[in-house]
């Protein structure tokens, strides 16, 4: 069976770059830690990859803002090499600091599917005004059909968020349609019965309760919490209060199989 | 060059949560005629770009084009009212603002390639009628701190610091009458004493001639109380006992007496070293920021963290820092700002900023925050404690160093500045209302994304064994790493190629900086390339400032020029000892101080749980990344709820196996009141209970000491200190868990000048426990209806100092003791009824004693429970039902038995006090009777847990 390979893209200030490379390797893939320094040297390398990973952190301090500097150097120096691995069908995830990269470089959500990289939201500082770390009910937009990476999860999961921009904010009342018409809201912040209900449920103040969305295609996937934090029952905050089981508690580590999956079969 | 200055701020319709934040926080002041405030970021670039370049820096990167707007032509414009004012802050010229650098590479990768520097600044506008004072009020009490910041008045200019010119300095030591000597010790900055003033003008003559300032500098930074510990290190005269060292006679010989195998490296290295597991070994350290934090609490914090982190960093070859811990000491946050003596932040302030601090920096370098304690006293208003600790983890080979002649001195990381001068000497002086003038060169910021960066290459060239010695820059920077590495070889030292942040250095300023985020290394002339090169990959600057020699000499030179050619014997060994006397005099405690007797306790349970010390610290606890490593599998919030609070977190350092590290702390400042050998004792008890109450063992803790104390040149105080460690060794030998590493901070005093108010003797125990299987590690909520409930350990009347009296406005009482040999015989009792499985949750007994526990136990769980007090196991003084709920006796659990276990857990507990108290129920009611089966408590605890987490809720003015 061909290894599926991802390549974890790290800078100045990626923090949660390891613990993504293990949910990939369990799940399956050969992960490796690239540096952006490496790739800017050797763009080619990007090729050999079948999916790009943009872990969670605070690259370049967060400064300016939260994904912004690493979203720019991208656009700047592989802007190429990234529409060319985007267009031959592969597949990217941005975990965290890494959706907030994603959305500033234009590449989330695209709701228009045009080459063009355009802004068409943000992820903003917090209602609360602070970083915050806790766990979170997830559920899954019934309508994110497309989205290859959270195929046949259950409709909620619990999953951990930690970060001071998280709210979503999408340009304009036509984004925010056309996300929900084309089906790349993926998932909102519930309560633990999947009911939407504002803070504290929704912990940052996002649009909609948004808190992951991907492209049109579904191969592009970005969220604030971290499923790579939730890939064993021994991670999830309860477990001694449930009978300990991978299959629904560690439910991040389907997001991974998913991905690779989809990877090993179609690219 | 031209100078253009970008603003950008939120849209309108977008919720600007800095604004609104600061908005309370002006209501909090009193002030109610501002009715809006707009924040706005200032940038303000230099270069020769063009307005296309202006407009695209701003427009695409330095603004935000869905939520922000900008302008780039001189500012955004206001209406000329006196209803409008504003204020803009600026960094002082020489403090770091990591932001800079951030712009200029944004811009350099965006194609503006002509944008040589950037400066941030932050524009606060307010409307309403405030007055010039109200506003005056608003921007010292919230805007900025003058150590770091000030007000921008008019255009700042770009100061062009001149270069410096090499003089030779010397100090005139030979000719110095004793005041002179006096007096070249305080105007230096040195806090030298006079004996070790004349001890180094003995040095100087007979080598006959005098020092340089580099020289008298080093001499000061490493005999300094932060760096050589004279005090605990030194002799003591004690009520007719004598010690040659305390801490050698203490808290270090129970480690040697002990001798166990684990332990790796103790009291030698940056971090005691233990065995983790047969690849890797682990090392903790926790250490003090208290004076920088005083004056500058989130830079103060934020060094204090990032300063610890370097340590495991610069343990062995160094450690990958894994777990954080923080705990720290406050005054009252809600005193009203007239009882805060002048010269001293608002508690509230200091909380907010030292959490920020260790929030930022320890999140930024993606490290767990996971265990912690805050404690609350007036007498921390002017002298807060900031304690913070890391665990790292090394493959074993790491686990030591050798620095050995021709080996090169190579430095890593942040530039050299003028910043954190002094700091080393400075720690020893008593914090007066003048400190802020006198010592704004000691306060600093932190980069955490340049550790970060050091931290990812430090460890890929460790692997690759490029290095063969390591330490970090802390206090007393170059000095203190180079002189401690090169103690037993020798030092060369060229001061010229330290890489500077800016101009005017002099070269003892560059040798003796604390400047953040360095490190310095030993490295064969054979591997520097290789080395280099792995750094330059992530633009990590490093540079190679001399090389270890065998000549035993510390020769330092700028540009070629000598300024220092000292004797390492001399340095490190020539410190005159001096005995210190200490005295203690035995409080009286009395058994009868109580308050009048009650028919029911569920108000004072419900005050003890809504007072500072036990309330929930959740508004701090979820700043603080505890889940980043993947590691974290017993969290600092617990129950279905996670809001509960939990005894020692458990953290899996190695994603693939079971094994795991607890960690937990114990301190109790008020018992330290009455007496501090009891308060060493308890602490120690409570750190250990809390590793055994999540499943930890005996067999596998180790132990931190952390003294923090006011001014031990009064001999009350030094005879405190010995009592302290007096306990450590007593209670540490019986426990079996050596000391593995510590720290103390002396001289925590405020002078309000008029008085001076010390801290309460502080000593916090950290310990660390290796758990072999997470998988059979319990948490502390009650998890179903019907369980036995059972307290193991004998209650006594011990009401000194707990938080009971406390809130029933009393003081006196007898002092909470520990007999340490029953305490170890429950312990592996429990640990073996937790191992085997008969108990599925434990809390253990700390400030607020047996009742507090159980309520905790039960709103984590979110389950009432009917208990009854009389099969507690008690003394026989006891016959008050307030005793038995609120007394503070060390070593009892509160546990939870399932109901088919509970024979089972019967006979393993045989031999030691434990009572049934009752069982859990369905429904929110808490029940509890008296010794006479009267109802002494009936509370809801849905309510308990709201009045348990009402303060910090009501100080930060949150919601629900």
């Amino acid at each position: 069976m061909k290894k599926v390979k991802a390549i974890i893209l790290r800078t100045a200030g990626t923090n949660c770059d390891k613990e993504t490379a293990f949910a990939f390797e369990k799940a399956g893939a050969l992960a490796d830690l690239v540096h952006v320094n490496v790739l800017k040297k050797d763009k080619d390398i990007l090729k050999s990859y079948q999916i790009m990973a943009i872990p969670g952190g605070f690259t370049y301090g967060d400064d300016v803002a939260s994904g912004k500097v690493l979203a720019n150097e991208l656009k700047s120096s592989l802007k190429k090499e990234v529409s060319s691995f985007v267009k031959s069908g592969k597949l990217i995830i941005g975990i965290c600091n890494g959706f907030q990269v994603l959305v500033k470089m234009g590449l989330l959500p695209n709701t228009t599917s045009s080459g063009g990289l355009n802004t068409e939201a943000t992820l903003s500082l917090n209602d609360s005004g602070i970083f915050t770390a806790k766990w979170v009910y997830l559920k899954k937009d019934k309508e994110s059909k497309k989205c290859v990476w959270t195929k046949s999860l259950p409709e909620v999961i619990h999953m951990p968020i930690a970060h001071a921009e998280g709210k979503f904010i999408p340009r304009n009342e036509k984004v925010l349609a056309s996300l929900k018409k084309n089906g790349q809201i993926v998932f909102r912040y519930a309560d633990s019965t999947g009911t939407l209900s504002g803070f504290p449920h929704n912990p940052n103040g996002s649009i909609d309760d948004i808190a992951g969305v991907c492209d049109p295609t579904g191969r592009i996937f970005g969220l604030m919490p971290h499923p790579e934090r939730h890939i064993s029952y021994l991670q999830h905050p309860n477990w001694r209060r449930n009978d300990p089981d991978d299959s629904t508690m560690g439910i991040g580590s389907k997001i991974f199989k998913n991905g690779v999956n989809f990877a090993r079969n179609n690219l | 060059m031209k100078t253009r200055r970008i603003e950008v701020r939120d849209k309108k319709g977008i919720y600007d949560a800095v604004a609104e934040g600061l908005k309370k926080d002006i209501l909090d002041l009193g002030i109610k005629s501002v009715k809006e405030v707009e924040y706005i970021q200032v940038y303000t670039v230099r270069g020769n770009f063009s307005n296309e370049k202006i407009k695209l820096l701003a427009q695409d990167i330095l603004a935000d084009k869905v939520s922000q707007e900008c302008n780039y032509t001189g500012g955004f414009k206001f209406k000329k009212s006196k209803n409008i004012r504003s204020v803009e802050i600026a960094y002082n010229p020489g403090v770091m603002d990591p932001v800079e650098e951030s712009v200029v590479k944004a811009a350099h990768d965006a194609g503006i390639k002509d944008l040589v520097s950037a400066t941030t600044s932050k524009k606060y506008v307010f409307k309403g009628p405030l007055t010039e004072d109200e506003l005056k009020k608003i921007t010292e009490r919230l805007l900025y701190n003058k150590m770091i910041q000030h007000v921008v008045s008019g255009r700042e200019g770009q100061k062009e610091v001149a270069p410096y010119k090499f003089e030779r300095v010397e100090v005139n030591l030979l000719d110095a009458t004793d005041r002179q000597l006096k007096k070249i010790s305080i105007d230096g900055q040195l806090y030298m004493s006079l004996i070790e003033m004349k001890a180094i003008q003995e040095h100087f003559r007979s080598i006959g001639r005098n020092p340089t300032d580099c020289e008298l500098e080093t001499i000061a930074q490493t005999w300094s109380e932060h760096c050589k510990h004279k005090t605990m290190m030194g002799a003591i005269k004690y009520n007719g006992k004598y010690f040659k060292n305390l801490l050698k006679e203490t808290v270090m010989k129970v480690t040697k007496d002990l001798d166990k195998p684990w332990c790796v490296s103790v009291f030698k290295d940056n971090a005691g070293i233990i065995r983790f597991d047969s690849k890797h070994d682990i090392c903790f350290k926790v250490e003090t920021h208290n004076h920088p934090s005083a004056l500058e609490p989130y830079g103060g914090a934020e060094t204090g963290i990032g300063g610890v982190l370097r340590d495991p960093m610069g343990t062995g070859r160094g450690a990958k820092p894994i777990i954080n811990t923080d705990v720290f000491c406050f005054g009252i946050p809600t005193v009203s700002s007239s009882r805060v003596p002048k010269g001293a932040l608002h508690p509230k302030r200091v909380m907010k900023g030292v959490v920020s601090g260790v929030r930022d920096y320890g999140n930024k370098m993606g490290i767990p925050t996971v265990n912690g304690a805050v404690c609350f006293d007036e007498r921390y208003t002017g002298n807060p404690l900031v304690y913070c600790g890391n665990v790292g983890i090394m493959p074993r080979k790491f686990s030591t160093k050798k620095v050995s002649p021709g080996d090169l001195i190579v430095a890593v990381g942040g530039r050299t500045g003028r910043d954190g001068i002094h700091g080393a000497t400075f720690s020893s002086a008593e914090l007066t209302h003048e400190s802020e003038t006198i010592s704004s060169t000691a306060v600093q910021i932190g980069n955490p994304i340049t550790e970060k960066k050091v931290l990812d290459t430090l460890i890929k060239a460790r692997d690759m064994e490029l290095y063969d010695a390591i330490t970090d820059c802390g206090a007393g920077g170059f000095s203190s790493a180079v002189g401690e590495m090169g103690e037993n070889t020798g030092a060369l030292v060229h001061l010229e190629k330290v890489p500077l942040k800016y101009k005017g250095l002099k070269p003892w300023e560059i040798w003796v900086s604390e400047a953040q985020e360095r490190m310095v290394l030993a490295v064969k002339p054979s591997k520097l390339k290789k080395l280099m090169a792995i750094f330059e990959s992530e633009d990590v600057e490093a540079t190679v400032i001399g090389k270890f020699t065998k000549t035993k000499k510390l020769k330092i030179y700028y540009k070629g020029k000598e300024v220092s050619d000292l004797d390492m014997g001399f340095l490190h060994d020539g410190l005159p000892g001096v005995t210190r006397k200490a005295t203690w005099n035995k409080k009286k405690e009395d058994k009868k101080a109580l308050p009048a007797k009650r028919k029911d306790y569920t108000k004072d349970l419900v005050n003890v749980l809504s007072s500072w010390n036990v309330c929930s610290k959740e508004w701090i606890i979820r700043q603080y990344d505890h889940e980043v490593q993947g590691g974290s599998t017993l969290k600092p919030l617990i129950g279905p709820e996670n809001d509960g609070p939990s005894d020692a977190s458990i953290n899996r350092p190695i994603l693939s196996s079971y094994k795991g590290i607890a960690l937990s702390n114990g301190i109790n400042p008020n018992y330290g009141d009455i007496d501090p050998y009891w308060m060493a004792a308890s602490a120690i008890d409570e750190a250990i209970r809390q590793i055994i109450a999540v499943g930890g063992s005996l067999d596998r803790i180790a132990l931190l000491d952390n003294f923090c104390w006011g001014n031990t040149d009064k001999p009350l105080q030094l005879g405190g200190l010995v009592r302290a460690s007096q306990a450590c060794y007593d209670m540490a030998k019986v426990y079996g868990t050596p000391f593995i590493s510590g720290k103390d901070s002396l001289n925590n005093e405020f002078n309000t000048g008029k008085k001076t108010v010390a801290i309460p003797p502080t000593l916090l125990i950290s310990a660390i426990g290796v758990v072999e299987d997470v998988r059979k590690t319990i948490s502390s909520d009650i998890k179903k209806a019907e369980s036995y409930i059972y307290v193991i350990g004998k209650t006594f009347q011990e009401m000194g100092g707990s938080q009971y009296m406390h809130s029933r406005g009393k003081r006196g009482g007898v002092v909470p003791r520990v007999d340490a040999k029953k305490s170890v015989r429950t312990m592996k009792k429990l640990t073996r009824a937790i191992a085997s499985g008969s108990v599925i949750s434990a809390h253990d007994c700390s400030e607020g004693g047996l009742i507090v526990a159980l309520a905790e136990m039960l709103f984590s769980g979110g389950l009432g429970a009917e208990v009854s007090l009389k099969k507690a196991p008690r003394g026989n003084d006891i016959t008050r039902d307030d005793v038995l709920l609120f007394s503070e006796s060390n070593s009892r659990f509160i546990v939870e038995v399932p109901e088919e276990k509970k024979k089972a857990f019967e006979s393993k507990m045989k031999g030691v006090p434990f009572g049934l108290l009752g069982r859990s129920k369905k429904g929110k009611t808490l029940l509890v009777k008296g010794l006479k089966e009267k109802t002494i408590i009936k509370a809801n605890i849905d309510r308990l847990k709201s009045s348990w987490k009402a303060p910090f809720k009501k100080l930060m003015h949150e919601e629900g």
